[in-house]
């Protein structure tokens, strides 16, 4: 067991600016406007550093210093390119206690989330995508005997990012190592309820990446989004969020014939069939974890599995087990490495789950576990913390049918195949699923028929690079997490050349 | 409390209000960026969020619902209008449930506009008898 000092104390790995200003062109620079907004740590509820509040002017120079970047950027070669990345991902990996720490304090979750998954699993990705870029090749065609088709890969140019606040580090990096693998400079705006800990990543990468190619920006999103995601001088936006705001940035995109990358979220099913439960052994058990996970990250994650559909003959046996499972999950403080369930990332993300649990026991739903904000005392009494909650009920309840991004699951039973797969996709959403079955036929059919981009069998909440991740339906679209993702940020060259020495003959 | 305006044909009972304090901000928000409109957001981190605009920015389509418009000028004064629309996708998920708009504070997100007064608009939901608004 190991607690980390907080910010602000002696031992504290991390030594936090009181005041973060916009990283463009390679260096720090202030919002032309002058103002400034509080980052609000959610362990504690209180405010730990001031953060540059960017407008459009500000949106402007980040995209002038990109544009000056990208030309010379875009011509690197790709080992001069892979090297970069790599080096990136070992000082991810020289850094790892201190930027855990920074992503703790900014975001809320169990430091043991970004020590073993976030971090390591940013600098793999840096690594991933330099060797895809290493290894991806152009093609060619011979069309007859003197003409031939070529086709390369081009950098986009200038592209624009708009990331999350549920993993701040790792989703950017999920969309800033294929852009920059491609060739392109990028204009990123980071959640303005975790503005912070990127651009301790920025303080230790910057001088690796050549001035202007990664920029960053903080503030609102009707503030500074709003006009990245619009601008002219952007050839392609990728967002993470919710599905209004992916509407609004396809209609910016239609705006200016740009493509658009997005992660909208789910309702993911996880499916557990009754021969689980066969045995009482280690495989139950890891299906017993499958379950509880819906806490991971305190439910704060687009696949979290919301949704659990437990098979009848199984039912009550396999949920009293998961309850008590979940029961043992530990919450408390979250730089402490015991600590499971740390705080959720805002006030208002804590007021929005438990006005779900209001809806939920109001539409009848049963309470098995759970259903409060945790006091945990101390210092931690004003941080935004809220109970494991397991809800009983049915798919047409809101409870099962919206994203609540918080650490509750709804349960329900379900009646043979079929009907697992009917309710597992009577969703809008079509991001992930976790399919538990001894019986492999039966994982892999299901795991065919359900409508999502991403299903885990006899696993959940692994995120290795290389297995690509994207949405089906209200979900999203496009792919990160791949070689595919390099495709959403490349041109196609099509070299049509001629070798012959004949006139075509028709004038 | 400030009921809407009933706007689904063949319905009699409003389906949205905005508290008081979501009146009020609304008023603000209105001088700032002038006439404003709800969609409601699903999915993701600031999702089943109502989303705030400048009335327009948001394209509706045949794939949105209009479930009901204020008028939140004080009484005696000009029309101050604002409609709330949500996806018809998401509108047979959620027609079960009345919804009031309130404020919390908070760090907003997505491109709505409240944000950066350093609070953000909630759906509080309570479940609607389903027998009268569709008789």
């Amino acid at each position: 067991m190991t607690v980390y000092a907080a910010p602000g104390s002696p031992d504290c790995k991390v030594v936090f600016k009181p005041r973060y200003e916009h990283w463009i062109g390679g260096e720090w620079v202030a919002p032309a406007k002058g103002q400034y907004f509080e980052d609000i740590s959610p362990v504690n509820g209180k405010p730990f550093a001031e953060v540059a509040r960017g407008t459009a002017e500000d949106i402007e120079a980040a995209l002038d210093a990109a544009h000056k970047a990208a030309p010379a950027w875009g011509r690197t070669s790709t080992t001069e390119r892979a090297a970069v990345l790599n080096r990136i991902a070992d000082v991810i990996d020289a850094n790892l206690e201190l930027l855990a720490v920074a992503e703790t304090w900014d975001n809320g979750k169990a430091i043991r989330e970004p020590l073993n998954a976030d971090l390591p699993l940013a600098a793999d990705h840096f690594r991933y995508f330099a060797s895809a870029i290493r290894a991806q090749d152009g093609d060619f065609q011979e069309m007859d005997g003197t003409m031939t088709a070529y086709q390369y890969h081009e950098p986009l140019g200038v592209v624009g990012q708009i990331i999350p606040w549920n993993f701040p580090i790792l989703m950017a990096v999920w969309k800033l190592a294929p852009a920059l693998a491609a060739g392109n400079a990028v204009v990123l705006k980071p959640a303005e309820q975790t503005p912070v800990s990127i651009l301790v990543l920025m303080e230790l990468i910057g001088d690796i990446l050549p001035p202007g190619v990664v920029n960053v920006v903080n503030g609102f999103g009707v503030e500074a989004g709003k006009p990245l995601a619009s601008s002219n001088r952007i050839r392609k936006i990728a967002f993470t969020g919710e599905t209004t705001t992916g509407r609004l940035i396809l209609q910016y995109s239609s705006a200016n014939i740009i493509p658009a990358t997005l992660e909208l979220g789910g309702k993911s099913p996880n499916v557990f069939f009754s021969d689980v439960a066969d045995r009482q052994d280690s495989f139950y058990d890891k299906a017993l974890e499958g379950f509880a996970l819906f806490a991971f990250n305190q439910g704060e994650v687009c696949t979290c599995p919301s949704r659990a559909l437990i098979e009848k003959s199984i039912y009550d046996s396999f949920l009293g087990d998961a309850v008590e499972r979940t029961r043992a999950a530990v919450q408390g403080n979250p730089l402490d490495t015991d600590t499971q369930v740390g705080a959720q990332a805002s006030n208002d993300q804590l007021e929005k789950i438990m006005s779900y649990i209001d809806i939920g026991k109001q539409e009848g739903a049963r309470l098995l576990l759970g259903g409060e904000r945790a006091d945990l005392g101390g210092d931690l009494s004003e941080g935004y913390y809220v109970q494991p909650t397991i809800f009983e009920g049915h798919n047409r309840m809101r409870l099962f049918q919206e994203e609540i991004f918080g650490p509750v699951v709804a349960v329900t039973s379900f009646d043979g195949y079929d009907d697992a797969i009917s309710i597992a996709n009577d969703t809008l959403y079509g991001l992930g699923a976790g399919v538990w079955s001894r019986n492999g036929n039966v994982a892999y059919r299901a795991g065919r028929d359900i409508q999502a981009g991403r299903v885990w069998v006899n696993n959940y909440h692994a995120y290795p690079a290389g297995a690509a991740f994207g949405g089906y339906k209200s979900s999203g679209i496009g792919r990160e997490n791949n070689k595919l993702a390099l495709s959403h940020y490349q041109q196609t060259k099509n070299l049509l050349v001629s070798y012959s020495e004949e006139p075509l003959g028709f004038f | 409390m400030l009921d809407s305006a009933v706007t689904l044909e063949n319905e009699s009972l409003s389906r949205v209000a905005l508290s008081d304090e979501a009146v009020a901000l609304l008023r603000r928000l209105w001088g700032m960026h002038g006439p404003l409109m709800f969609h409601q957001s699903g999915g993701c981190c600031d999702g089943s969020s109502p989303m705030c605009f400048p009335a327009g920015d948001f394209l509706t389509s045949a794939q949105d619902v209009l479930l009901g418009r204020f008028d939140i000028a004080p009484s005696g004064e000009q029309p101050q209008e604002i409609e709330f629309w949500m996806s018809s996708e998401q509108f047979a998920y959620w027609s079960h449930t009345h919804l009031t708009v309130d404020v919390v504070p908070g760090r907003g997100s997505g491109f709505s506009v409240e944000a950066p007064e350093g609070v953000r608009f909630l759906i509080r939901s309570r479940l609607m008898d389903e027998a009268a608004p569709f008789a």
